[in-house]
């Protein structure tokens, strides 16, 4: 019951934003508010490995590009049938191509989440800082890669011309919105399903202590090879839509520092044991990033982060959640009876020391 | 005699230069109280940890319920009914008592029953193995709110968890006081009693004796002495290790 009520109060959130978006009838908003949810996704998508797991990935751009340049892959396929596709192949390709917007996000989400379980398998041996340098590895080669592969533009970029319109909506600024929303409500609902069932408290286990989790019959590396899978595929998953909402990519736009700097950041202020926080983060620190844009300079979005990530890592080490949490337990059942305080605490999966 | 649960033959274990186990054979029946001693540093930790899986032996195998388990992970072996406790308590920290020993019964009873135990099957047993040791009361409390004697019970009583054919407690005592140790090795024996073989590696010769059915010493990776505790402590070769000679 209580996952119904998630589901349909996330419905009902979503349903009501973009309906006031709407009314507004001002296009930046589904400009900002498709970034906003963009780092919903990719924050729930790291903390799934890094907040659920404790493995630290600095490799999340490269996951997010995947999914942006298989779009872009796909994209130029579809574009040009006549020259890749053999003649018997034609007929069959005209009527596949062009890929919708979903489909082209199952494909990211495919190739960045095969990605995510090759790499977790050859660095997944490695803990800490180790770990974490190999994942940064992993950006800077994929990137290399992309920079001379001149099939999806190379160095010099590629540009997508996307379609003037979509049915119903008003544009297709507004469609791209709606797409990023839906997936926002998917990650998160994954992260929370995890964080509630017995992979959830496996991934917890590899957090506190991997030996006492294998001496407890938790398969650690099994479990990690999921973690990366599920967090490549929801990143990469980010990233398939990206070149339709920007309309020109280039690897330092793709493979930019703010991804990977955001992605943890934003969990790391929200909080990074449960589901809440990184929505919690990246609501506040893709709004404020939105806001400096359009009021002082886009120059400052990671400047903000910084701080922020240094006075929470100095103040509340445990993010915002943490914080509220403290405050929560307050809020003890009394002769049994569930308080809100309790209550909310529940919803929110808080276990009593998550940290 | 029945077939040994645990068989250890010629295990060997070096770090660099150094030998930490060399050609140790040991065997164990099922239903058996051993009880592991030696100096610090002759390898008791390391020949549980080869046993265990969280190192791999160079040389040497080890039969676990007439099978074979080199090769085989940690979490493999538990799966078999191998299950241990470390010396030094290791609890999850961000798991409440009751959250920390459902872990194995989330990841073990599927590997040893073939079907995955219910939430309300799960509970029941969380309380059942926090009565055992004593912590009901605290089943909601995270380990930084237990004392040492409660954290060692945790330790045990997440082995147990597992619902092993082999417990293996690793110094579950270190730095109790007298009425502590008795309290744990009261716990071991009644683990025992339910069926789980038990091997108890520690210091305290009090508690030792008072448990071990067989005592098996180690001494500088090799093993010395292998029977009846009333004999092995008499034996020349484990008084010259303990006293000097």
């Amino acid at each position: 019951m209580r996952s119904f009520y998630f589901y349909l109060s996330s419905l009902v959130v979503g349903g009501l934003f973009f309906a006031f978006s709407r009314w507004l009838g001002n296009d930046y908003l589904f400009f900002a508010g498709y970034t906003v949810l963009q780092f919903v996704v990719l924050a729930t998508a790291w903390n799934i490995l890094g907040g659920y797991c404790g493995y630290v990935n600095f490799g999340s751009a490269a996951f997010f590009a995947l999914g942006a340049y298989s779009s872009v892959a796909l994209h130029k396929l579809g574009a040009n049938i006549d020259r890749y596709f053999p003649d018997s192949m034609v007929d069959i390709a005209k009527l596949v191509f062009p890929l919708n917007i979903p489909t082209l996000i199952i494909f990211g989400g495919i190739v960045s989440g095969l990605v995510g379980l090759g790499t977790g398998y050859l660095t997944l041996r490695l803990r800490g800082a180790f770990f974490a340098i190999a994942t940064l590895a992993l950006s800077v080669v994929l990137q290399t890669l992309i920079v001379n592969w001149d099939f999806v533009g190379g160095s010099r970029g590629a540009y997508i011309i996307r379609p003037a319109d979509v049915p119903i909506l008003d544009s297709y600024i507004q469609y791209l919105f709606l797409v990023m929303l839906v997936l926002a409500m998917i990650a998160i609902a994954i992260s929370r399903i995890i964080e509630r069932s017995r992979l959830g408290y496996g991934f917890a286990t590899i957090r506190d202590d991997e030996v006492a989790a294998e001496a407890c019959g938790v398969p650690t590396l099994r479990l990690k090879l999921v973690a990366t899978t599920i967090s490549g595929a929801l990143m990469g998953m980010a990233g398939a839509p990206f070149p339709y909402y920007i309309g020109y990519l280039e690897p330092s736009s793709a493979f930019g520092l703010a991804y990977a700097v955001n992605s943890i950041a934003m969990p790391m202020i929200g909080g990074t044991t449960s589901w809440v926080g990184p929505l919690v983060g990246a609501l506040l620190l893709g709004t404020l990033q939105q806001i400096a844009t359009v009021t002082i300079s886009s120059a400052v979005n990671l400047l903000i982060v910084g701080l922020l990530l240094i006075g929470f890592v100095i103040i509340a080490p445990k993010g915002i959640v943490g914080l509220v949490q403290d405050y929560m337990r307050g809020g003890t059942p009394k002769d049994g009876a569930p308080t809100w305080r309790s209550r909310l605490a529940s919803f929110a999966n808080m276990r009593p020391g998550a940290r | 005699m029945a077939e040994p649960l645990l068989k250890v033959d010629n295990l060997g274990k070096r770090f660099g230069g150094f030998v930490a186990l060399d050609g140790i054979n040991l065997s164990v029946q099922p239903g058996e109280r051993v009880g592991l001693i030696g100096p610090n540093g002759s390898g008791k930790s390391t020949l549980v940890n080869c046993m265990c899986g969280t190192l791999r032996n160079e040389t040497g195998t080890v039969h676990f319920d007439g099978r074979p388990v080199d090769g085989l992970e940690a979490h493999e072996r538990t799966h078999r009914g191998m299950a241990r406790s470390f010396q030094l308590p290791r609890p999850f920290p961000s798991l409440t008592v009751a959250e920390n020993l459902r872990i194995p019964l989330l990841y073990t009873a599927h590997a040893r029953s073939g079907r995955h135990l219910t939430q309300q099957e799960s509970e029941a047993r969380c309380h059942e193995l926090a009565g055992l040791v004593g912590l009901a009361a605290k089943a909601n409390k995270l380990p930084r709110d237990l004392t040492q004697v409660e954290m060692r019970k945790l330790e045990l009583a997440r082995a147990m968890a597992a619902d092993p054919k082999l417990l293996i407690a690793d110094e579950a005592m270190a730095g109790l006081s007298q009425s502590e140790v008795d309290e744990i090795v009261a716990l071991l024996i009644t683990m025992n009693e339910r069926g789980v073989t038990v091997i108890m590696i520690e210091h305290i010769m009090r508690a030792v004796m008072a448990f071990s059915q067989r005592l098996v010493v180690l001494v500088s990776g090799k093993k010395i002495s292998d029977g009846p505790p009333q004999e092995v402590v008499a034996h020349p070769e484990v008084i010259g290790a303990y006293l000097g000679q």
